[in-house]
């Protein structure tokens, strides 16, 4: 084999790779994608769910056979010699098979012995990975019992058993909290500087920030390749900060600015409104948006990559087509909708909400935020009804949720994380069995439903099977039925997990409109960005809610730096950090 | 309307499209019913069509000769072979070439003449019992035939005691007749348990069973909701097996429709409650298909379809009060051979309301407790 330092670590020329679905269509997974990686470099494949990334991985790890085209992976092509590949490289999926009941040390046991690895190399190799995680005191806790982020580093540890030539990792920071997402990054990092190649695929757009080259994919196309500078320089001299007028919510002015075509994005950041314009700042003087005085500012890869995305004909939500208010409900924006007080949930041994408080107001958008495992979840189920509370009270719209249950839900909506209306039924069939379950009839049933078809555009797939549906559009369909029967409260549970940036941006416009008609709005969410569409928002952990607060309340938590506004992701690790530290002194203090 | 029963309708609706608008689940209610109906109605039959057996003839003479036609004119039994030897009889029975080896004596003709008993001996194979019985069954009457012809035609008295039966309701006791209306039951209920156990488990694991949850269905209406569509569905698998019953297989019925379909109704009731009771505890799918399978299998073998319950071991009779496939098995049979009425059928129609009544507000019950 002759694999000189100048060969690339993988190559693919021309590779198109089609499914077909169970309905017969056949979907384009990859189409003609032409990419190279070098030895000991570090690349990320970025795009939204269902842009073809795992497929790409799969294709290099001889786990499935490109249509078309040649695939390469360290001088050999895995299609013809999947063995060869399998026993140099390494792969960590996007769900890694980590034992539960077995302990950490276990599972580290399992797959070096599977991999052969012996007795002199695994002691080496053990000393290099538990420093690495941080693993080191963990070693007897059950995987199970680890929290996301750590299972995260213990599916890489086992990945890492045997040092693999190429290392491939397939979203391994999603629904991972922001703290252990910069750790794994630094052990990802270390692991290049060793002389590793690695390619990773994310969600996080700021990821592919961290990286020489990026490969952007969205829908089976290739979109962008080069290093990640090339993606941002799109967005030069195009970006730029506003401060939003007296007494206007960021989210409102972010709204308005996103109506203007020449705005090619804007999002809420920091209390200021983040924006990328449609021109490129000239000498002309300063450059005013909405009546503000634009600052301008260093272009970030996402804002390049909004630009690409509008460049090859993706869709920002349009003007014209922008949801539209309704009449709004009655009652006072005073009064209290959720009122949840020392709310408590175990599961044996295992608490999953621990003295959990918060209120929300008529109309308001709270956000609770915090990484997978910590409560989000759980705090909704018992919020919704589903899960009964181990202790503490809980009022929603006023009543308790499990008293007077069936007439308390009247006045919610939920829409589920994971798609859940029936698949096998139509768009049509949905909306009407959910219109009928909230006792609409008549003619205000066909008015309901014919407004939800509208507002959601929904009309051109009534006859459609649901299951069919193109994945933001299930989204749609989840919140139209949620939505017929005018909701007071509606619990969206991540909802925005996994979509594209786009359709990110459209549901918190529609989101913003709900709570301007009065509508109060609990949604749940790993993007910690996202809080700055929120009115308040909670912070939790572990079970435990950490901090609550308008966003900029919450921002105020992280350590003032000149030169650098401070996100709600350097607010959360700060408060994360600072809530560990207070509870190990107190446990040090009970020891002794 | 209530909104309660509005809700419920809704529900129904939904969970008749949900089935029938999937090809699979289409094919899963029709197909299975059709095809088993036929296999078993052709196949599990407790008759005796043919019996391969061998003879060692050691007589040779005219009455041996006279015994044997009748054996072989008799259309079940087929010689096989002709032996001479002894130790020829264990190499057919072990061969299973011959259920039966029937060896007749040197003396045979010669006993006979002088009136004393004569001795044909028959070799059975025992190891299967059932139709080692059935053919020895055959035997003796063909025997008793041979018999009287002799005893009249050699002037001797007729024997003291002769049986003459008359089988009321399956004249020619055709096993078929007792074993096809029993698959109305049998079938139905295999399709029906798994069907609606299956149901909520797939909501379940699909998260709309939550979606469910949060709208103002109260757990008892999701109960009717899941309940009536089923139990529609095992009606007209029931339907199809009993047209099948009279225009393919000639099963004449004798009783009345009100009556069958009102028992049917109450049997579907308590499959339908034991399938809810069932994904009321199980929480995925798989759990669902072991749990009712569980229920299925001994309910099945122990309702008397194939083993009388009266034979059975007294904890078993008692454990079997609560099958419903039993009282539906009874009540099916009896209306369609005899034509029993409601008063009659009283025995079956009280345990299955109860059966139905127990399961259905036993797992609103848990559903409801689940919640809260």
């Amino acid at each position: 084999m002759t694999t000189s330092a100048s060969s690339p670590a993988l190559r693919l020329d021309g590779v198109s790779k089609s499914f077909r679905r169970e309905t017969g269509e056949s979907v384009l997974a990859l189409d003609n994608i032409s990419f190279s990686l070098d030895q000991g470099g570090l690349a990320a494949l970025v795009g939204p769910d269902g842009a073809g990334k795992t497929t790409l991985i799969r294709l290099l790890t001889g786990l499935m056979k490109a249509d078309r085209g040649v695939v390469s992976v360290l001088g050999i092509d895995p299609a013809k010699n999947p063995q060869a590949i399998q026993s140099r490289i390494s792969y960590m999926p996007q769900r890694f098979g980590l034992y539960d009941d077995l302990t950490v040390r276990e599972n580290l046991d399992l797959y070096a012995d599977m991999h052969g690895v012996t007795a002199d190399d695994k002691r080496t190799q053990y000393a290099r990975l538990m420093e690495m995680t941080g693993l080191e005191s963990f070693q007897k806790r059950l995987a199970g019992k680890l929290s996301g982020g750590m299972k995260q580093k213990l599916g890489l540890a086992c990945t890492l058993v045997r040092s693999p030539e190429l290392l491939l990792l397939d979203e391994p920071t999603v629904g991972v909290d922001p703290l252990s997402r910069r750790e794994l990054w630094e052990i990802i990092r270390s692991l290049v500087k060793e002389g590793m190649t690695v390619l990773i695929s994310s969600s996080f757009l700021d990821e592919a920030e961290a990286c020489e080259r990026v490969l952007v994919l969205d829908e089976g196309k290739k979109l962008a390749e080069g290093p990640p500078a090339d993606v941002s320089s799109l967005a030069l001299s195009r970006t730029y900060v506003l401060q939003p007028p007296d007494g206007m919510k960021p989210r409102d002015f972010q709204a308005r600015l996103l109506a203007d075509p020449d705005v090619v994005d804007a999002v809420p950041e920091s209390g200021h409104v983040r924006l990328v314009s449609q021109a490129v700042s000239g000498r002309s003087g300063p450059a005013y948006f909405g009546g503000v005085l634009a600052q301008p500012t260093a272009a970030r890869f996402e804002d390049g990559f909004m630009v690409l995305l509008q460049q090859t004909g993706g869709a920002k939500p349009n003007p014209s087509e922008e949801p539209q208010p309704e009449e709004a409900l009655g009652g006072s924006r005073d009064d209290s909708m959720v009122e949840v007080h020392d709310l408590d949930r175990r599961f044996g041994k295992f608490v999953a909400v621990d003295h959990a408080s918060f209120n929300v107001k008529r109309g308001e958008i709270f956000g609770l935020l915090g990484p997978n495992g910590a409560g989000k979840t759980t705090t909704f189920r018992m919020l919704c009804g589903l899960l009964p509370p181990s202790g503490g009270s809980l009022k929603v719209a006023g009543v308790d949720v499990r008293q007077a249950s069936a007439s308390a839900r009247q006045h919610l909506g939920y829409v589920a994380q994971r798609f859940s209306l029936y698949g096998q039924l139509s768009v049509g069939e949905n909306l009407a069995f959910f219109a009928r379950a909230y006792g609409l009839r008549g003619k205000k049933k066909s008015e309901r439903i014919a407004w939800a078809l509208n507002q959601f555009k929904l009309e051109p797939f009534v006859r459609l099977p649901s299951a069919q549906l193109p994945g933001g559009f299930k989204q749609r369909l989840a919140m139209a039925a949620s939505l017929l029967h005018r909701p007071e409260i509606l619990f969206l549970d991540e909802p925005t997990s996994g979509a594209d940036p786009f359709a990110r941006r459209e549901f918190w416009q529609r989101i913003t409109v709900l709570a301007a008609g009065g509508v109060t709005v609990i949604v749940t969410t790993h993007f910690m960005a996202e809080a700055e569409y929120c009115d308040r928002a909670a912070i939790l952990d572990n079970g435990k809610v950490l901090a609550q607060g308008t966003p900029a309340e919450l921002r105020a938590h992280a350590p003032a730096e000149a030169g650098h506004i401070a996100t709600m992701e350097d607010a959360f690790i700060a408060i994360v950090v600072d809530a560990r530290s207070k509870e190990a002194a107190e446990h040090g203090e009970r020891e002794s | 309307m209530s909104p309660s029963l509005f809700r419920i309708l809704a529900l129904i609706q939904k969970e008749f499209l949900a089935v029938l608008k999937d090809p699979r689940s289409r094919f899963i209610i029709f197909l299975p019913p059709i095809l088993q109906s036929m296999i078993f109605g052709y196949a599990a039959s407790f008759d005796l069509n043919t019996v391969p057996y061998a003879v060692l003839n050691q007589s040779n003479s005219t009455a041996s000769a006279d015994l044997l036609s009748r054996l072989d004119g008799s259309g079940v039994f087929r010689r096989q072979a002709d032996l001479e030897r002894t130790k020829d009889i264990s190499t057919w029975i072990d061969s299973s070439r011959a259920i039966l080896v029937v060896r007749i004596d040197q003396d045979f003709e010669r006993r006979l003449v002088a009136g004393g008993p004569a001795t044909v001996e028959v070799i059975a194979d025992g190891r299967n019992s059932n139709t080692a019985g059935t053919a020895l069954g055959y035997l003796g009457s063909v025997v008793d035939g041979f018999n009287a012809d002799w005893r009249s035609g050699h002037s001797q008295p007729g024997p003291p005691l002769r049986i003459v039966t008359r089988a009321w309701y399956n004249p020619n006791l055709d096993s078929r007749w007792s074993m096809i209306p029993s698959l109305v039951g049998t079938l139905t209920m295999m399709g029906t348990l798994m069907l609606t156990a299956l149901s909520v488990a797939r909501e379940r694991e699909q998260g709309t069973f939550d979606q469910l949850l949060v709208t103002p269905f109260r757990p008892y209406e999701i109960m009717v909701g899941k309940a009536v569509p089923n139990m529609v569905i095992g009606l007209t698998q029931s339907t199809t097996i009993l047209l099948i019953a009279q225009f393919w297989f000639h099963i004449p019925f004798v009783g009345s429709f009100v009556v069958l379909y009102a028992g049917l109704g109450l049997f579907l009731m308590a499959a339908v409650g034991l399938g809810l009771f069932v994904s009321s505890i199980a929480m995925t799918m798989q759990q669902a298909m072991l749990y009712a399978f569980l229920l299925v299998m001994p309910f099945a073998l122990l309702s008397g379809l194939t083993t009388p319950i009266s034979s059975m071991p007294e904890f078993l009779q008692s454990a079997m009060v609560i099958n419903p496939l039993r009282y539906a098995l009874d009540l099916t049979k009896r209306v369609y051979l005899e034509d029993a009425g409601f008063a009659q059928l009283l025995p079956d129609f009280l345990p299955l309301t109860i059966i139905g009544l127990v399961t259905l507000s036993g797992s609103a019950w848990l559903f409801s407790r689940r919640l809260a």
